[in-house]
């Protein structure tokens, strides 16, 4: 066995796969962002050259897998499996965006979760040695997402201040048994947690249960104090989230308050970008992760972050019937690898 | 809710209320008196200059109408209604040109899943309830209306 269980919900690789490369793709708004410089590529408009929000969507995806494989010289055909995601039905903007690969793949959805669910799956694989290079991906385009769940871009409405703002964005990384930069030595996968909250308008308070209850869960699975991680990130809490969290956190008797960053809050700036609570999607946690965490843990700032993106699970069905909006929250255990040196 | 109680979950939605940032209301309200004043005041403007052009009061009325409507259209379409909206709320929504911007908003949105399945099926969909309720209660005023007329009450 190269893997052993921890605890209740987690995982600890003894050799642990790394993440060998990543790529972020990322709309206008994102690239005038606090993070604009770090991305890897950014679309003029949300187009993306394409004709529907829906198609643009598919595209950053695929950039975002291509540009990742080019960085590690690996080609598509060397991928062993592709765990992909996004926020549409079906999750036509994976099926679309991967389909030119053609690599074997599976279909997420974990809601804005979706990174730590596809970077779990991927991780547990290449550990499992079922393949020497998995992809994982995920995306979130404004304009499809608004569209799906709220209203059509030009409806003119006032949005709340606790509302977010979807990002439009891809990353991609490659997840392999080979040494990288990062290794990933652990995960631990999220239970649905339910407040009963029913406002869709609120993410942040709907999902920062899920995010307490994950990342304590990985405290105790893994016999940790807060303090030995240098971060603990989550995905797309927001402003109102955040705060949410960190109480939660303090009713446990766990003050992370001082280590606690969060992806919705560093992809935007809330004063000049107008984004209320801060950003969201599926794409959000993924391009933080590429383009700001990972070289961050690569330069030896941060040596142990765990990463945890976080979902509101919903349909524009179940809130219309009353549903709560019950989250999800994955930990991701991301470690520095000292000993790796460039190859090349 | 899994194993959550009923006080669990009013308990953390009273939490959550005290955590949510709300828009002042005031602040709100001048806005949107300022935005819905703005509207009426230039439907106002038009309707007495078709008046002083010779126009009766229908007529006029009705071109009031069709100028608000095809302005709000148009700012719809080369994306400025929505900024309107969000400095002015209500006062932007409840006009005639609130509704209009509800009917082009999704024509636009969905023109792309085509001309029947798309903007078709799909063009009413923020201002459907509108027409149907805002129908439903016409006639049910007509028939309180009509019954009250033969009962004598009104003449």
């Amino acid at each position: 066995m190269i893997q052993k269980t921890m605890g209740a919900q987690s995982l600890a690789f003894t050799e642990a796969p790394c993440i060998i490369s990543s790529a972020s793709v990322v709309g206008k708004k994102e690239s005038e962002g606090p993070l604009g410089d770090l991305f890897d590529m950014a679309g003029e408009d949300d187009l993306f050259g394409e004709k529907t929000w829906e198609e643009a969507e598919s595209r950053i995806q695929k950039e975002a897998c291509v540009l990742a494989l080019g960085k590690a010289h690996v080609g598509p055909d060397q991928v062993r499996y592709l765990y992909g995601g996004d926020l549409l039905r079906q999750g036509i903007a994976t099926s679309m965006g991967a389909e030119e690969l053609q690599i074997p793949m599976f279909g997420l959805f974990g809601a804005c979760s979706t990174s730590g669910e596809a970077l779990a799956l991927a991780s547990m694989s290449a550990a499992a040695g079922y393949g020497e290079y998995m992809l994982a991906v995920t995306s979130s385009h404004f304009g499809t997402a608004e569209k799906e769940f709220r209203f059509p871009l030009s409806y003119a409405s006032q949005r709340p201040l606790s509302a977010q703002w979807t990002v439009t964005g891809s990353a991609a990384f490659l997840v392999s048994s080979r040494p990288g930069p990062v290794r990933i030595a652990g995960v631990t996968v999220g239970k649905i947690v339910d407040f009963g909250l029913k406002d869709s308008q609120n993410m942040g308070a709907c999902m920062a249960p899920a995010a307490a209850d994950t990342i304590a869960r990985n405290l105790e699975d893994f016999g940790r104090e807060a303090q030995e991680y240098d971060r603990i990130i989550t995905g797309d809490l927001g402003y109102v989230g955040q705060s949410i969290l960190l109480d939660l956190m303090r009713e446990r008797g766990i003050d992370i308050s001082g280590l606690h960053l969060d992806c919705g809050k560093l992809i935007f700036d809330q004063q000049t970008q107008d984004t209320h609570a801060g950003g969201s999607g599926c794409g959000c946690a993924a391009v933080t992760l590429a383009s700001y965490i990972l070289p961050k843990i690569i330069s030896g700032e941060w040596r142990r972050v765990l990463f945890v993106p976080t979902g509101a699970l919903m349909s524009t069905v179940s809130y219309n019937e009353g549903a709560s909006v019950p989250g999800i929250a994955h930990g991701i255990v991301l470690e520095q690898c000292p000993d790796w040196k460039e190859e090349d | 809710m899994g194993n959550k109680t009923e006080k669990d979950v009013q308990a953390y939605r009273d939490y959550v209320k005290t955590k949510t940032p709300v828009h002042g209301l005031p602040l709100n309200m001048v806005k949107a008196f300022l935005t819905g004043g703005a509207i009426c005041t230039l439907g106002e403007f038009i309707l007495n200059y078709a008046e002083k052009m010779g126009l009766d009061k229908d007529t006029s009325a009705s071109w009031c109408c069709i100028l608000l409507i095809f302005l709000s259209v148009l700012l719809t379409g080369v994306n400025l209604y929505g900024r309107i909206a969000k400095w002015g709320g209500a006062g932007a929504l409840v006009p005639i040109t609130g509704f209009a911007n509800s009917v082009a908003a999704p024509a636009i949105e969905y023109k792309k899943e085509g001309q029947v399945m798309g903007i078709g099926c799909k063009i009413f969909t923020i201002a459907g309830p509108v027409i149907l309720y805002g129908i439903f209660t016409s006639s049910l005023l007509g028939l309180l209306w009509w019954i009250a007329k033969e009962m004598g009450v009104i003449r």
